[in-house]
C-alpha cells in the first residue's frame, strides 16, 4: 500500500481557487485548522463550501475573502459567539453568497452524495421557511453546476398521498478535509467521540484529505477495525499535524483554547483588528509549527491537554 | 428561613428544566436548553436521556457543555456516533419526547427565527448563526419546550423568518404543513411561562414569575398575550438553585 503522507503545504496547494469542499468537525470541534491557515496564507479565493455546524474555520476562510458561495446550516462558535461574527458581516455586507438548510437536511445532502443517489427525502423542513424561500437566485443557480437547480422539493409520497416529505438534493464536492485522531500511512482512519458528518462528508467528495494528531501503524488500527471510520482506500492524502485542530477540541486529545477564542473573537467586531489578528497568527506565522510557537508553545498548549479519563480538560477556564 | 433570591435567568432556568419529565428522551439545542437539560438530569429526571444532534446518546453529563459537539457531551454517554445517526434514526423516527429550544425571536404560535431580521432574507439587516438541528427538532420532537430572554423585540407578532416551525398560523396548520408530529408546548421567559390553547393554538400566559404583573409581561409582548389566567410561577427552591450553581454551571458559562 502505497504511503499517502504528504506536507500540510503541499496537501493545501491541491486545492485550486473556486473550488468546492467540506470541512470536518462541529462548531468548536475538530477541525483541520491548521490546514484552513494554509489554505488563508496562500490567498486561495472563490472558494465553494458546503458544511453543516461549521464554526471558525469557515469563519476565518470568510473573513479572510477566500469564499464565494457556502451551503450550511449554522456558522458560529456557540457559546464562544452565538454567530460567527465575519460570517455575519459578510451577509450583512453583501459579500457572500449563501443557502441555508437545517443540520439534518445538510447531512441527509451529503448522506445522498456518499450514497451516490441524487437526493435525500425527509420529514424535517415543513412548513418553515428553509422550504418556502431561498437566498440564492435561480440565476445564481444555474450559474454554477455546482449548486442543485432546485433548493429542495416538497413531495407526497407515491405511495401514500397523505405522508408529505422534502427532498433535498445530492451533494458532491471536489474536496473534503478533515482532522481526526488517528490515520495511518495508507489513509485508514479513526474518528474517536463525536464523528459529526465527516465520513459522509469524505464519501462525496472526489479527493479526501485528512490531517491527523498521529500517524499510526496501519496494524495497530486493523486490530480493531470496528473503530475505523474510513478505509484507506476513500483516502488520498494523510498529514501528519498534532494540534492542528487549534484553538478548537479534539476529542481525548486537547481541548478548545478559550484564551485564543477570546481574542478572535473580539478582533473580529473591527475590520482594522481582524486584519491585525491574521496578519499574526496567519500571515505572520509561516507555518504550523511556528503558528503554535506564536499562541503561546507547550506552555499555553499544555494547560489545554485532555485528562485521559475525560477526554477533554476539567479543570480548564472556561470563561475568562 | 428567609425565600432565596435568585435572579430571572437562574429561576427561566429552573422553570424550564422542570418541563422536562423523568425518563423522557430530550433532543437538546445549544446554549440555554444545553443548561436546562443538565440541571432537569441533576435535580428530578435523573433518568431523562440527553441526546445532543452531533451525535451523543445518553450523556452523564459532568461538565456543562459549550457545544453540543463539545468532548464533555461524551461524558457517561451510552453511546457516540454522528449526526446521521441521531437525526435519522432517533429523531425523524419518532423516538425524541422533548425538543428543547432557543432562538432569536418566537412569536405569536411559537415559531422559532434564528436566521436574520429583515423583511427579505436576501438581504438582511442582521444575520443570526442559522438553523443548526432547531428546525429539525421542532420538526420531529413529541412536544417542544422554547426557552428564551424575553425582551419585546425578541416576542413579535410574526418572526421575519421561520427557521424552527412551531403552531404556524395556528389551528390545524401546522398538521396541514405534512409535518407528522410535534409543535411548541411551553415557552419559559425571563417573565413569565407562555402555553398555547388546545384547539387555536393561540398563546396565553400560564403564569408570570414572582414580582412580576400579568400586564407587565404583556407590555413587554409585542404579540397579543391573554393574561386572564395567569397565575404565579412557582419559585426556585433552594436545592435547585443550590445544583444550578453548584454543579450546573459553577463557571457561569450561561448563568451570569
Amino acid at each position: 500500500m502505497p504511503g499517502k503522507l504528504i506536507g500540510l503545504k503541499e496537501a493545501a496547494a491541491l486545492v485550486p481557487d473556486g473550488a468546492a469542499l467540506s470541512i470536518g468537525g462541529f462548531t468548536t470541534q475538530r477541525h483541520p485548522m491548521a490546514f484552513v491557515y494554509e489554505l488563508v496564507r496562500a490567498k486561495r479565493r472563490g472558494l465553494y463550501l458546503f458544511g453543516h455546524s461549521p464554526g471558525g474555520d469557515w469563519d476565518v476562510l470568510i473573513g479572510a475573502g477566500c469564499v464565494k458561495r457556502v451551503e450550511l446550516a449554522y456558522e458560529a462558535d456557540e457559546a464562544f459567539n452565538t454567530v460567527g461574527p465575519r460570517w455575519r458581516r459578510a451577509v450583512e455586507r453583501g459579500e457572500i453568497e449563501w443557502e441555508d438548510y437545517s443540520n439534518f437536511s445538510m447531512v441527509a445532502r451529503f448522506t445522498a452524495g456518499a450514497m451516490g443517489i441524487p437526493f435525500m427525502p425527509v420529514r424535517s423542513l415543513l412548513g418553515s421557511d428553509l422550504v418556502r424561500k431561498d437566498a440564492l437566485t435561480p440565476e445564481a443557480r444555474a450559474a454554477d453546476p455546482r449548486t442543485a437547480a432546485k433548493k429542495a422539493h416538497v413531495m407526497d409520497s407515491p405511495f401514500d398521498p397523505a405522508d408529505r416529505v422534502v427532498l433535498v438534493p445530492a451533494i458532491h464536492t471536489e474536496f473534503a478535509v478533515l482532522h481526526v485522531q488517528k490515520a495511518t500511512e495508507g489513509g485508514t482512519t479513526r474518528i474517536e467521540g463525536q464523528s459529526y458528518a465527516d465520513v459522509q462528508m469524505a464519501l462525496c467528495a472526489d479527493t479526501v484529505i485528512v490531517t491527523a494528531e498521529e500517524i499510526v501503524e496501519e496494524d495497530a488500527l486493523r486490530r480493531t477495525p470496528e473503530q475505523n471510520l474510513l478505509p484507506f482506500f476513500a483516502v488520498n492524502h494523510v498529514c501528519h499535524v498534532p494540534f492542528g485542530a487549534h484553538p478548537y477540541a479534539v476529542y481525548g486529545y486537547y481541548d478548545y483554547d478559550p484564551l485564543q477564542l477570546q481574542a478572535y473573537h473580539e478582533s473580529a467586531r473591527d475590520d482594522d483588528a481582524y486584519r491585525a489578528y491574521l496578519d499574526r497568527y496567519v500571515f505572520g506565522v509561516r507555518d504550523h509549527r511556528a503558528y503554535l510557537e506564536a499562541v503561546g508553545g507547550a506552555d499555553r498548549l499544555d494547560g489545554l491537554r485532555a485528562a485521559p479519563e475525560f477526554g477533554y480538560s476539567p479543570g480548564l477556564k472556561r470563561r475568562l | 428561613m428567609a425565600a432565596p433570591q435568585y435572579s430571572l435567568m437562574e429561576l427561566m432556568t429552573v422553570v424550564a428544566a422542570r418541563e422536562v419529565a423523568d425518563g423522557e428522551v430530550v433532543f437538546a439545542g445549544t446554549g440555554l436548553p444545553m443548561l436546562g437539560v443538565m440541571l432537569a438530569q441533576k435535580t428530578h429526571a435523573p433518568g431523562c436521556i440527553i441526546i445532543f444532534e452531533a451525535g451523543t446518546v445518553a450523556s452523564r453529563l459532568a461538565h456543562l457543555p459549550m457545544s453540543v459537539g463539545d468532548p464533555r457531551a461524551m461524558r457517561g454517554a451510552a453511546m457516540a456516533a454522528g449526526l446521521n445517526e441521531v437525526f435519522t434514526y432517533v429523531l425523524q423516527a419518532g423516538r425524541v419526547d422533548v425538543g428543547f429550544l432557543s432562538g432569536a425571536q418566537v412569536d405569536r404560535f411559537g415559531n422559532i427565527n434564528s436566521t436574520s431580521i429583515g423583511a427579505d432574507p436576501r438581504r438582511p439587516s442582521v444575520r443570526f448563526s442559522g438553523s443548526g438541528g432547531a428546525c429539525d427538532i421542532a420538526c420531529l420532537a413529541k412536544r417542544t419546550i422554547i426557552i428564551a430572554k424575553h425582551e419585546k423585540r425578541r416576542f413579535p407578532e410574526k418572526v421575519d423568518y421561520v427557521t424552527s416551525p412551531g403552531w404556524l398560523e395556528g389551528g390545524e396548520s401546522r398538521k396541514a404543513s405534512g409535518l407528522v408530529r410535534g409543535g411548541p408546548d411551553v415557552v419559559v421567559t425571563t417573565m413569565g411561562v407562555i402555553r398555547f390553547r388546545p384547539d387555536s393554538k393561540a398563546p396565553y400566559l400560564a403564569s408570570c414569575h414572582p414580582g412580576l404583573s400579568p400586564a407587565a409581561v404583556a407590555a413587554e409582548t409585542e404579540f397579543a398575550l391573554d393574561i386572564r389566567e395567569a397565575g404565579e410561577t412557582p419559585p426556585p427552591s433552594q436545592a435547585e438553585l443550590q445544583i444550578l450553581r453548584e454543579v450546573v454551571d459553577p463557571e457561569r458559562i450561561f448563568l451570569k
